[in-house]
């Protein structure tokens, strides 16, 4: 993992001290909201429905055990015992008062990590893979790439007022697990004919209002000219995206008003132009990233394979792990979605224990995943059936992986102030209706993603199933959407007809999955019977 | 009738005008009639709430004061997928007046 060095630090000591000078001046009286609002923003600390609500940046999903520890501690000393895994790879805290603010960034520094960029019209945290550097289908660990552009990006005076935020997200494999197109600018890390590691850059996707998929802007740029590649799209971006209409200032808007041959030809232009200023980071210092993510300790040698006798254990095996580059180990996915719970909350004593168990199992390693759940990354195998005792023991060994019970749920109306509709308990009662393991393994691989708002934090777009809550003369009401995906196959989800009341919306999802299991055919996923099938059988269904 | 509410500044609770200060509970809220703009101004000048606004009730026959929009009723009763966080934990029922 990458660990900060003195610069690293320095700035972010400084920038602690510098916020509890702002908090105190508010306090005091000495600015007015309008003048602290956007001081606490560039600190992540947001006004929600309840309370002040933190946002603690975690750079592309990556923890240590000692920092997953400490976000449990500030669970438990500053907030209401727990926090939520959001759908940036983030960690939210719900119930924080403003004179602790300070202190958590204080406590926050000390385990190296902060809270910076989390708002804003910036460039944002920078997600990836969280199976980097354990995937057995990547060309290289995605992370060292990631960790240059957080760099680049990070207090970058050029891009600290975009005319909206940005978010980057950073692959290395064919299969996407990060949802790359649909960030503004989405890198795939790929080996060329000559063998040379580059980027293909895809930019202007995004969900939201308007949805759009990002087309390729480049197939390939030279690993070090990455940075500066991502400067001309972000220039041309912050020249002429739209600031007179927050609903069109998205980059996606400016990609496809100009299209992008156009802004294809722009990013050149401006490319050219800074190759020549020499902005370029030395090898050496990409070198010197590189080898915080080397091998974190894997042996060799080892023999896949493990005992299964406990059908239990061997279901969730089966579920929730995945294959892993190195012989004899395993990557584990920690379901945050029991049936019935609230997606992607933890209480600070699972955070602490999944922290532990990191340290036991793991390497010292943890993942937020997109689908706001957790990853191992490199278990042995040998120790999958103790670290799964554990786990069972604690309730976070439900076995749902990529199942219709491992729900993506924005915060909705419970906690969000911009939502006009609740998502959590829809999620709770659909996981509930689906709860059978059983059942759901029969419906077989089935992404199911709500937002209480048309923000889309929730992914609904790029769900198989998609809900989109919106308020209906004061009443919550729920749309229906089918068809979408964030994987390599791209697409989005289309709405199949008038909306729902919340137990309506259940109805509805099950007659869907009726449908789909009525017509699939021979080894077909949910997604595949609908692309085959198209929206009308599953439309009939439900509306006759 | 028209209330007021906002966020304590330094806690974030969120708080309601009770005619002589702010309240943490919805049903201690007052109708300001005409008076919120002069009230608000005030009272955030001086610090003591922060976010405020007014809005829409009704007052029941038994004196329970509830907002018209649900975004206001989760608000006055916190998370309800959390009952234990709300503030009337000890009521089973308590979602049920946020529908």
């Amino acid at each position: 993992m990458y660990q900060y060095d003195q610069y690293d630090q320095a700035m972010v000591d400084a920038r602690v001290e510098e916020f509890r000078g702002q908090v105190a001046r508010r306090m005091a009286g000495e600015i007015t909201e309008d003048q602290f609002k956007p001081l606490r923003l560039k600190n992540g600390l947001y006004l929600q429905l309840h309370a002040y609500m933190l946002r603690v940046a975690i750079p592309y999903g990556t923890l240590n055990g000692r920092q997953m520890r400490m976000l449990g501690d500030i669970a438990d000393k500053y907030d209401r015992g727990y926090g939520h895994f959001t759908t940036r790879q983030n960690i939210q805290y719900n119930w924080i008062k403003l004179e602790d603010a300070p202190q958590i960034l204080a406590d926050l520094a000390t385990v190296e990590m902060h809270a910076i960029q989390t708002s804003g019209n910036c460039i944002r945290n920078i997600s990836s893979d969280h199976f980097a550097g354990a995937a057995a289908d990547e060309v290289v660990d995605p992370r060292p790439y990631a960790e240059l552009l957080r760099q680049w990006s990070s207090f970058h005076p050029e891009f600290d007022y975009l005319p909206r935020k940005f978010k980057i997200a950073v692959i290395a494999s064919d299969t996407d697990r990060a949802a790359m197109r649909l960030h503004d600018i989405g890198i795939q890390i790929v080996k060329n004919d000559a063998g040379e590691i580059g980027a293909r850059f895809y930019v202007g996707g995004g969900m939201g209002r308007t949805p759009m998929i990002a087309p390729v802007i480049r197939e390939f740029v030279p690993a070090l000219q990455m940075v500066s590649y991502a400067e001309a799209c972000l220039r041309v971006y912050n020249r002429y995206g739209r600031r007179d209409n927050k609903y069109k200032a998205r980059i996606k808007i400016l990609v496809h008003e100009i299209g992008a041959d156009e802004y294809r030809r722009q990013v050149e232009e401006e490319f050219a132009h800074i190759l020549t200023l020499g902005l370029e980071p030395p090898q050496a210092e990409f070198e010197r990233i590189a080898a915080f993510f080397a091998d974190p300790g894997l042996e060799s040698g080892l023999a896949d394979g493990y005992d299964r006798s406990d059908p239990d254990f061997a279901v969730w095996a089966d579920q929730n792990t995945t294959p892993h580059k190195q012989a004899g180990y395993r990557a584990v996915v920690i379901s945050l979605k029991p049936a019935g719970g609230i997606p992607g909350d933890a209480t600070a004593d699972q955070i602490r224990l999944m922290a532990d168990l990191a340290e036991v199992y793991s390497l010292d390693e943890l993942r937020v995943t997109h689908t706001q759940n957790i990853v191992l990354p490199h278990v042995k195998q040998s120790d999958l059936y103790a670290l799964w005792q554990k786990l069972d023991a604690a309730g976070l060994a439900t076995a749902n992986l990529d199942l219709i019970g491992d729900i993506i749920a924005c915060p909705g109306l419970d906690y969000c102030s911009l939502a006009n509709a609740r998502s959590i308990p829809l999620a709770q009662k659909i996981s509930a209706r689906f709860a059978e393991p059983e059942r759901q393994r029969a419906l077989g691989e089935l992404k199911l993603k709500i937002s209480g708002c048309i923000n889309a934090c929730g992914h609904h777009h790029a769900g198989n199933i998609g809900i989109l809550g919106v308020d209906r003369k004061g009443t919550e009401n729920y749309q229906l959407l089918l068809g979408g995906s964030e994987a390599a196959d791209t697409s989005l989800a289309q709405i199949v007809g008038p909306g729902f009341s919340e137990d309506g919306i259940v109805d509805a999802i099950e007659t869907v999955t009726n449908v789909y299991l009525a017509q699939r055919a021979e080894g077909e996923r949910f997604l595949d019977t609908y692309r085959r099938l198209g929206m009308a059988p599953f439309k009939e269904a439900i509306y006759g | 009738m028209k209330i007021l509410t906002g966020n304590d500044l330094g806690s974030g609770h969120v708080v309601w005008w009770d005619g002589q200060g702010w309240s943490r509970h919805v049903h201690d809220a007052v109708d300001v009639g005409d008076a919120a703009d002069t009230i608000l101004a005030a009272e955030e000048a001086a610090r003591r709430v922060n976010a405020s606004y007014a809005i829409s009730a009704t007052k029941g026959a038994d004196g329970t004061v509830r907002p018209d929009h649900i975004k206001d009723r989760i608000r006055a009763l916190g998370p309800t997928v959390r009952p234990d966080l709300a503030l009337q934990p000890s009521d089973p029922h308590s979602g049920n007046w946020v529908i």
